[in-house]
C-alpha cells in the first residue's frame, strides 16, 4: 500500500482554480520532491494532502500512521520557549513531561540546535534557528510521513547541506516517506527518489523523473550532471528554469 | 530550579522597582492637590496629608472596614460575573461570525443605555440589596470584557491553529494551547478596565440606591458637608482598586506575558 495517494485532486480558491487533476502516489519509505514555479499551488497541494484544506474535487488516501510538517514559515508559538515549541506535538500525543523534555532535547540536537538556546523565545532566535526549531518539531513525534514545504530556504549553504543530510539519514533510519516541496533542483536531486513537476498553468502534474541510485549515495559529479541535464536539456523543467532566472535577476 | 526562583525574584524586584516611577507620578498629583488646597482653603479642598490622615483614621475603626469590604464584595461579585459572562460570550462570538453578528446590535444597546438607568431598573427589580449593585456592575463591565475576548479570538493566528491541526490537536486542545493564549493578550487590558469600572459603578450605585458601603458613606459625608471624610473615602476606594489591580490582575498577567519581555529589544528589557 502507498503511504499517500492523491486521485484527481483539484482545488479552487473563491472560484479561481489553482490545482486540477492531480494524480500522485508516494510509496512507503519514498521521498518525492515536488517542484514548480512560485504560486503554482505547491503549498496548497501539501495542505490538501495533510488534511488542512478540504479539496474541491478528488480523493486523498493516507496509508501512513502519523505525519509531521515543516511549513514554509516556522509557525512557532511566540509565547513558548524553543524547547516547548519542539515538544508541542508530544503534548498532544501524551508522553510525560520529563520524557517530553528528553525527546525535545534529542530532536534539537539532531537539527544542530544548540542546547543553550533551548530556553529562548522565538523572538530571540535568528530566522535559521527558528526554522530548525520547526524542523525539530516535525521530527520529534517520530512520524512515518513528513511534509516539507521549502523548509531550508532560510538557511545558509552549509547548514542547508547539513539539514538535507539529516533528512536523508532520518528517512533511511526511521523509514519515513516524505513529500518535499522545493524550488531548488539540486536539493531535489540530492534528497529525493523521484521528482514531480507541477504544471505552471494548474493542469495537473506535468511529469515525473525518477532519479538514479538512492538519496545520499549520489556523488557531487552525478548531482551536477543531473541538474545540468534538467535545466538545459529536459523540457519538463523549462518553467522551473524561468523561475530561477527571475530569482537571480 | 534555583534558576527559576532567581528569575522570578528578579522579575518581582523589577516590578517593585518600576513602582518608583508610579510614585513620582503620584507625588506630582499630590503637589498639584497641595497647591489647590493652599489656594482655596480647607473647606473646598483639604490638604493631601490631612486627607491621608483622615483615611488612616477611618481604617482604624473596624466598622469602617466592614463598609469598605461591603463595597469591594459587591464590586467583585459583579466583576466575577461580568468576567465569566463576557469571556464566554466573547469567545463564542470571536469563534463564530454568526454569533458575532447577533451580538453586535445587542452590545450597542447595552452600551447605549446609561448606567444610571440600569441602577433605577435594578432598584425596582431587586430593591436596596446587593443584587442591585451587582447587576449594575455586570451591565457596566461585561461589554468591555466581551469586546476584549471577541477581539482576541477573532484576531487569533489561524496559521498556528493549522499547525496544531497538522500535529493532530483536538479543537479543545487548540483552544487551550493557542486560542486562550492569544485571547489573554486582549483580555487582560479589558479585565483591568472592567475592574476599575466595577468599583466605580458599585460606589455610584450604592450612593444612589442607598445601600451602605463606600457609596453610602459618601452620601452621608455630603449630607454633613464633610469634604475631608468624602475625600478620605474616595482615597480608600481608589486604594482598594489599586490593590486589586496590582495585587491580583498584574501578577497573573505577568505570568502570561513573559515572552513579550523577551521580544523587547535589549536595553529596554530591564
Ligand atoms: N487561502 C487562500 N485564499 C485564496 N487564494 C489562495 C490562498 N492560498 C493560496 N492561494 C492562491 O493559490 C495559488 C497557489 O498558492 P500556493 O501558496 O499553493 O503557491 P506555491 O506554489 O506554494 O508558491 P511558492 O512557491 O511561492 O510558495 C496562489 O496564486 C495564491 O494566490
Ligand atoms: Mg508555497
Amino acid at each position: 500500500m502507498n503511504a499517500l495517494t492523491l486521485r484527481a485532486v483539484g482545488h479552487a480558491f473563491f472560484g479561481r482554480t489553482v490545482l486540477d487533476g492531480i494524480d500522485l502516489a508516494v510509496a512507503t519509505g519514498e521521498i518525492v520532491a515536488l517542484v514548480g514555479p512560485s504560486g503554482c499551488g505547491k503549498s496548497t497541494l501539501v495542505h490538501i494532502a495533510a488534511g488542512l484544506v478540504e479539496p474541491s474535487r478528488g480523493q486523498v488516501a493516507r496509508g501512513y500512521r502519523q505525519h509531521g510538517m515543516v511549513f514554509q514559515e516556522p509557525r512557532l508559538l511566540p509565547w513558548a520557549k524553543a524547547r516547548d515549541n519542539i515538544a508541542y506535538p508530544l503534548r498532544i500525543s501524551g508522553p510525560r513531561r520529563a520524557e517530553r523534555r528528553r525527546l525535545a532535547e534529542a530532536a534539537a540536537e539532531r537539527v544542530a540546535f544548540a542546547a543553550e538556546d533551548l530556553d529562548k523565545y522565538p523572538a530571540e532566535l535568528s530566522g535559521g534557528m527558528r526554522q530548525r526549531v520547526a524542523i525539530a518539531r516535525a521530527l520529534v513525534g517520530e512520524p512515518d510521513f513528513l511534509y516539507f514545504d521549502e523548509p531550508f530556504t532560510a538557511l545558509d549553504v552549509a547548514l542547508k547541506r547539513r539539514m538535507q543530510d539529516l533528512v536523508i539519514e532520518a528517512a533511511r533510519k526511521a523509514r519515513f516517506a516524505a513529500l518535499f516541496v522545493t524550488h531548488d533542483l539540486a536539493e531535489a536531486a540530492r534528497i529525493a527518489h523521484r521528482i514531480a513537476v507541477l504544471d505552471a498553468g494548474g493542469r495537473g502534474i506535468a511529469g515525473f523523473r525518477a532519479l538514479p541510485g538512492a538519496p545520499g549515495e549520489r556523488d557531487a559529479r552525478l548531482l551536477f550532471d543531473l541538474v545540468q541535464h534538467f535545466e538545459h536539456a529536459d523540457a519538463l523543467f523549462r518553467h522551473i528554469h524561468d523561475v530561477d532566472e527571475r530569482r537571480i535577476a | 530550579m534555583t534558576e527559576a526562583i532567581l528569575d522570578r525574584l528578579g522579575r518581582l524586584g523589577r516590578f517593585f522597582w518600576s513602582g518608583w516611577a508610579g510614585l513620582a507620578g503620584l507625588s506630582l498629583l499630590a503637589a498639584l492637590w497641595q497647591a489647590g488646597h493652599e489656594a482655596y482653603g480647607d473647606f473646598i479642598l483639604p490638604a493631601p496629608a490631612a486627607t491621608l490622615r483622615a483615611a488612616w483614621d477611618l481604617l482604624a475603626e473596624p466598622k469602617h472596614w466592614d463598609i469598605a469590604l461591603a463595597t469591594i464584595r459587591r464590586a467583585m461579585q459583579g466583576f466575577a460575573l461580568a468576567a465569566a459572562l463576557g469571556t464566554a460570550t466573547g469567545l463564542a462570538a470571536g469563534y463564530s461570525p454568526a454569533t458575532m453578528r447577533i451580538a453586535r446590535p445587542l452590545l450597542t444597546i447595552l452600551i447605549g443605555v446609561p448606567p444610571i438607568a440600569w441602577i433605577v431598573l435594578a432598584m425596582i427589580w431587586f430593591g436596596s440589596t446587593d443584587g442591585t449593585i451587582a447587576t449594575t456592575v455586570v451591565v457596566a463591565a461585561a461589554p468591555v470584557v466581551f469586546v476584549g475576548a471577541a477581539e482576541g479570538a477573532a484576531t487569533r493566528d489561524r496559521s498556528l491553529d493549522d499547525m496544531a491541526r497538522v500535529f493532530g490537536a483536538s479543537a479543545l486542545f487548540r483552544l487551550r494551547s493557542i486560542g486562550l493564549r492569544h485571547v489573554a493578550a486582549h483580555l487582560f487590558p479589558a479585565l483591568a478596565l472592567a475592574l476599575g469600572s466595577a468599583i466605580k459603578v458599585a460606589v455610584m450605585a450604592e450612593l444612589l440606591a442607598n445601600t451602605g458601603g463606600i457609596g453610602g458613606a459618601l452620601a452621608s459625608a455630603r449630607a454633613n458637608l464633610d469634604i475631608a471624610a468624602a475625600l478620605a473615602w474616595v482615597l480608600l476606594a481608589v486604594g482598594a482598586l489599586i490593590m486589586l489591580e496590582y495585587g491580583v490582575l498584574h501578577p497573573i498577567r505577568a505570568e502570561f506575558e513573559r515572552w513579550r519581555e523577551a521580544a523587547r529589544p535589549w536595553g529596554v528589557k530591564r
